[in-house]
């Protein structure tokens, strides 16, 4: 199966900046994570990284952060205009 | 031909060559162009602009993409009124409206694509592409028809259909996805990454949004080669507000300002500023989607993403690109930004139209409610020169006004005339 790289930025609320979300996607899923810039405050923060797997496993990776509350996005911001 | 030096990341500094990239390598920031302003104030003077096109490409000398042959439905060189009667009903003496929705395609996203088109086909790409729920894929159609290249235009599955034609009609490769706002913005993200087209606000971003410069440029030179007190701005990525104010302080640095002595523009060309240049730059969003107003007023240093909610469509961005550069502005100009409630967007619409008959959209609803306020707030001086930016035109958000359709409905017969005109003026007092 190939492997894929994505860019994708996580921004945490107040209630999961404390969460050791990226520790946990590299470790339940078989997800190389490489954090690029971040800026993690006490009540909110931002990481911008790079993800390397499988399609499969990356979007499996990503769901999951999705369900934790973090929310993903495009490192580039929206994409979609009016 | 054009002054380009390259592109640099406004995060880390690392620079790269001029080619059809947005995103550092090293740290995945947004890459900017850098120019050859030293080249370029020994050949552009105000003579060089006015003997130019009436359209953006006036201002070639300044934008990132070579100009012998541009793709151009000519886009720019939109009227700025004085406008008198709004401004009389605001306390504003010397207010003006930027009325940028009359241009080919009916916003200002002309301005940006056709510089992007004609990066895009110097480039050798075959393929324009963006993802969009209005304005600007109208825009891509149109400039894609224009360049002779092919067009493939991303939108909503549910979005209405009245936005739908007004892009289909360039007859480009119409991709309706079905999925929410998150899904469509992830996959054309992907297929960016695999496909070799220009995507205009990904890909060709860095030149893309070069274009909105033209907003200040435009405005400095009619009203004669000086820069305004006061601007309001609509606000969706936040590109366009950075763009304004990078552009009156390229114009003040390189001596193109009555008056005004040049300066040099240091080692961060995109954070320049000019003493000379005062305008106060107010952001103007909806309330139902505003995360760079909401940062503003919450003294914060991030954006935070928010799931738009707002009848103010073209300015539905929930996560901002340029929003942390647009809050710099905003706070370097000493600026303001207001987010306007959702039930005051259509009063902008229908203030505008009566007092100064220009249909907006619903994004200049957004900036004529923004303008009152800062107006019945004191935060604009009566005698302040003011430039309200119009971006888009009604004729796209017709819906957001259906409720002022309401005629007299009468017989063919002049009694039947009378008595209903009677009536609504009886009604009227």
């Amino acid at each position: 199966m190939s492997m894929a790289k994505q860019r994708v930025r996580f921004t945490f609320s107040a209630e999961m900046v404390r969460e050791p979300i990226i520790y946990r996607l590299g470790h339940d899923f078989d997800v190389v994570t490489n954090i690029r810039r971040a800026d993690v405050r006490s009540d909110v923060g931002w990481v911008i990284l790079e993800l390397e797997g499988t399609d499969d496993e990356i979007q499996r990776g990503l769901d999951w952060v999705g369900n934790t509350g973090v929310r993903v996005d495009p490192i580039a911001g929206d994409v979609i205009e009016g | 031909m054009a002054f380009v030096k390259g592109l640099k990341c406004r995060e880390c500094g690392r620079e790269y060559p001029g080619e059809a990239l947005n995103v550092c390598d090293f740290c995945f920031g947004p890459l900017e162009v850098i120019y050859d302003y030293v080249t370029i104030s020994e050949v552009v003077t105000h003579q060089r602009i006015t003997d130019g096109p009436l359209s953006i490409w006036r201002y070639q000398d300044l934008l990132p993409a070579e100009a012998d042959d541009p793709v151009d439905i000519m886009a720019g060189y939109t009227p700025l009124l004085k406008a008198k009667n709004l401004g009389k009903r605001l306390g504003l003496n010397n207010l003006y409206i930027k009325n940028d929705s009359v241009n080919p395609s009916f916003s200002f996203k002309d301005r940006v694509v056709s510089v992007a088109a004609t990066k895009a086909v110097e480039f050798g790409y075959e393929t324009l592409a963006c993802a969009s729920t209005g304005n600007l894929a109208c825009s891509v159609a149109a400039h894609a028809a224009r360049a002779g290249v092919d067009a493939v235009v991303f939108i909503p599955a549910d979005l209405e259909r009245g936005k739908v034609i007004g892009a289909a009609v360039y007859n480009p490769t119409l991709v309706a996805v079905e999925g929410t706002y998150d899904e469509v913005n992830r996959l054309c993200s992907e297929v960016s990454d695999n496909y070799h087209w220009a995507f205009v606000n990904i890909n060709m971003r860095p030149y893309y949004a070069e274009g909105s410069k033209t907003l200040g440029y435009e405005v400095a030179e009619q009203l004669g080669w000086r820069v305004p007190d006061h601007v309001v701005v609509p606000s969706a990525s936040g590109a366009m507000f950075t763009k304004i104010w990078k552009g009156f302080n390229e114009l003040a640095c390189l001596g193109l300002l009555d008056g005004v002595s040049p300066m040099p523009f240091g080692a961060d060309q995109n954070t320049v500023h000019h003493p000379a240049v005062t305008t106060r730059m107010h952001m103007a969003q909806a309330a139902g989607c505003c995360p760079i107003v909401s940062a503003w007023e919450n003294q914060q240093n991030q954006i935070r993403p928010v799931r738009p909610d707002s009848i103010a469509k073209s300015l539905a961005i929930g996560n901002p690109a340029d929003g942390i550069y647009a809050l710099r502005v905003i706070r370097e100009s000493d600026g303001s930004g207001y987010a306007v409630p959702e039930s005051q967007v259509v009063d902008g619409i229908k203030l505008l139209a009566e007092t100064e008959g220009i249909f907006t959209e619903t994004a200049g609803g957004v900036t004529v409610s923004t303008l009152k306020y800062l107006a019945e707030t004191g935060a604009i001086g009566p005698d302040e020169l003011t430039v309200a930016y119009i971006t888009g035109n009604g004729l796209k958000t017709q819906e957001a006004v259906e409720e002022v359709v309401n005629p007299l409905l009468v017989k063919p017969m002049m009694g039947s005339f009378e008595a209903a005109l009677e009536n609504r003026m009886a009604a009227q007092v």
